[in-house]
């Protein structure tokens, strides 16, 4: 079989930015939802882990009945859930395809490196969409009475969201695949016991503070500041947006594609 | 459509790698709708050099020029179809998902089902990038720099690792782009590809240039004034060097081929060629596989870097 004469006959040009969006984005939920660590750290851990705390005591929490342990853990796993998506998976995701020669190869592309990017963040806050519901359909059917205005959690969620994909950005743009590998799953670690998922801060006495600062402690609570007492998360907000501010400037300067 | 001015020109290209030149004034030009190979041993630069001009490297010193543009111009993009040397998929993409993907940047891509079919990937169309064997790899990545439609085309070593059948798919793919005027600079190390593709060659060593030219210039001027043919052996050799000119050589061996050398090692003539011919008619032999030697573009080669393994 041969090529008809005139079929290759050069005919450059770029498709418009938003078929390239639709197109990429589908891509990269595609890898996520694929992805069986992905999966696990993102939807599966969270949700078992909201199942567990609530119905298994094995953490006390004073002076609270089976409807609080709800109302304290649920958002704290939101969170968690929000820094797996954007911070640990997306690190890890990128950090292998550079190692992979992906990023460089879709360099020479007409894809836009900022729509290469806008497709990563609507990904993410697809999966985000995922997390959310099941957690909270989860966390209702466990006795979960959310308090405070869903703005505030949105609020919440968009600059957690900021924050932490900067930070993973940065981590997945700088580091080999296996480093970023080791190194996220670390830091989700570390941040899931120091960052008021499992406890509150206040277990942690005098490092109080400090933590408070960390990503992870600012959304939990500041989601629990919403969800639970139905108040306003200003200070957090900050946190994060400055976390954001940081993250993103740094990730923008230090990327590298290969 | 007709732009003047060749598809790429590079002009004194210097890039060190700590302090080592592994690209040393490298000079070339693509002309428009033809295909380059550039040859050379491993490490000669050849990837470092079309890395550059497809804008992944700076270089430490010279001029590039990808269709009158410096090499990162972003405006390039869809105009240049870009196959890498390894990698460069989405390990978790099925391959039709992958080559579908890359489609939907351009504005007028190739049909990939078609594609996937010429290039014999119907089968592992569902397959992931991971899952695939190297030469299906290697044939996707192909698949992934033309189907945009580009003018230009850099491809690293597209048929390494690929079996004869792929390989002939890849040169077909190759010849069909020539045909309808794409611009094609490819890198390889089978001497027989690039005589059978390049319009051009320009052969590397240590990041220079020690031979450039057509595969008809780099290995004409070479000829070695041999004929050979074969034919039934025991044929009376005397009888036939009476018939030549003074100053061939003749001999057979072994049983069955004859080598004719032209006068004094000269190249060899239409006369002598006619007189062999006839003498073998004479002798009521059939002569097969008769032909007049060119050094190979292979002789020429390792003649030129040497024969010494690289490093
Ligand atoms: N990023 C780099 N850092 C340091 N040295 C490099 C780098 N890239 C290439 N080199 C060196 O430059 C030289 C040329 O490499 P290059 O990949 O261009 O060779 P090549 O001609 O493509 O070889 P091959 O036929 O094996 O593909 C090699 O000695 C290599 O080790
Ligand atoms: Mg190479």
């Amino acid at each position: 079989m041969t090529w008809a004469p005139g079929s290759l006959a050069p005919r450059p040009g770029a498709a418009p930015l938003r078929r390239m969006l639709a197109a990429q984005t589908a891509a990269e939920l595609k890898l996520v939802l694929r992805n069986g660590e992905q999966v696990l750290l993102s939807l599966v851990i969270p949700l078992a882990l909201v199942v567990l705390l609530v119905t298994v005591p094995f953490i006390t929490l004073e002076g609270t009945a089976d409807g609080r342990r709800a109302d304290f853990f649920v958002p704290g796993v939101l969170a968690l859930a929000v820094m797996s998506a954007a911070f640990t998976g997306q690190a890890i995701a990128v950090g292998f395809e550079r190692q992979y020669g992906v990023l460089k190869r879709l360099g020479a592309t007409p894809l836009p490196r900022g729509v290469l990017l806008a497709a990563k963040t609507l990904s993410v806050l697809v999966v985000e969409v995922l997390q959310v519901g099941l957690l909270c359909a989860v966390g209702l059917a466990l006795g979960w009475q959310p308090q405070g205005s869903p703005l505030a959690v949105l609020v919440l969620v968009v600059a957690g969201t900021g924050a932490f994909s900067g930070l993973g950005l940065l981590l997945g743009g700088t580091m080999r695949g296996l480093t970023t590998l080791a190194a996220a799953n670390l830091l989700w670690f570390v941040l899931l016991v120091l960052g008021g998922v499992l406890f509150p801060l206040s277990a942690f006495g005098a490092a109080e503070p400090a933590l408070s600062l960390l990503p992870t402690a600012a959304l939990s609570t500041g989601l629990r500041e919403v969800l639970q007492d139905g108040g306003t998360a200003v200070r957090e907000v900050l946190v994060l947006l400055t976390w954001g501010a940081l993250g993103l400037t740094a990730a923008s300067r230090a990327f590298r594609w290969e | 459509m007709t732009a003047p001015g060749p598809a790429l020109s590079v002009t004194g290209l210097v890039k060190r790698y700590g302090g080592r030149p592994v690209v040393d004034g490298l000079s070339f030009e693509l002309r428009r709708g033809t295909v380059l190979a550039l040859l050379g041993p491993n490490g000669a630069g050849k990837s470092t050099t079309v890395e550059v001009c497809e804008g992944f490297r700076t270089p430490d010193a010279g001029e590039v020029r990808v269709l009158g543009l410096p090499p990162t111009d972003p405006s390039l993009r869809p105009r240049v179809g870009v196959m890498p040397q390894a990698g460069g998929a989405y390990p978790g993409l099925r391959c039709g998902e992958m080559l579908r993907l890359v489609a939907s940047y351009a504005a007028h891509p190739l049909d990939p089902a078609q594609l996937l079919e010429r290039l014999g990937l119907v089968e592992v169309a569902r397959t992931p990038y991971r899952r695939l064997s190297g030469g299906q790899q290697q044939r996707l990545s192909l698949a992934l720099a033309v189907v945009g439609r580009p003018e230009l085309v850099f491809l690293d070593e597209p048929t390494a690792g690929l079996d004869p059948q792929a390989r002939h798919a890849t040169w077909e793919l190759v010849e069909a782009l020539r045909a309808d005027g794409v611009s094609v600079l490819l890198t390889t190390h089978l001497l027989d590809e690039a005589e059978r593709l390049a319009d051009d060659v320009v052969i590397v060593d240590h990041g220079r240039v020690v031979a450039a030219g057509s595969v008809e210039a780099l290995t004409s001027d070479q000829a070695t004034g041999q004929l050979r043919f074969r034919a039934t052996p025991g044929l009376d050799l005397d009888q036939l060097l009476l018939a030549l000119p003074v100053g061939c050589a003749a001999k057979e061996s072994p049983a069955g081929s004859y080598v004719v050398e032209g006068p004094h090692g000269a190249p060899i003539d239409p006369q002598v060629l006619a007189t062999v011919t006839a003498w073998c008619a004479g002798s009521g032999a059939m002569a097969r596989d008769l032909r007049i030697d060119r050094r190979s573009l292979e002789d020429v080669f390792l003649d030129l870097t040497g024969r010494q393994l690289r490093p």
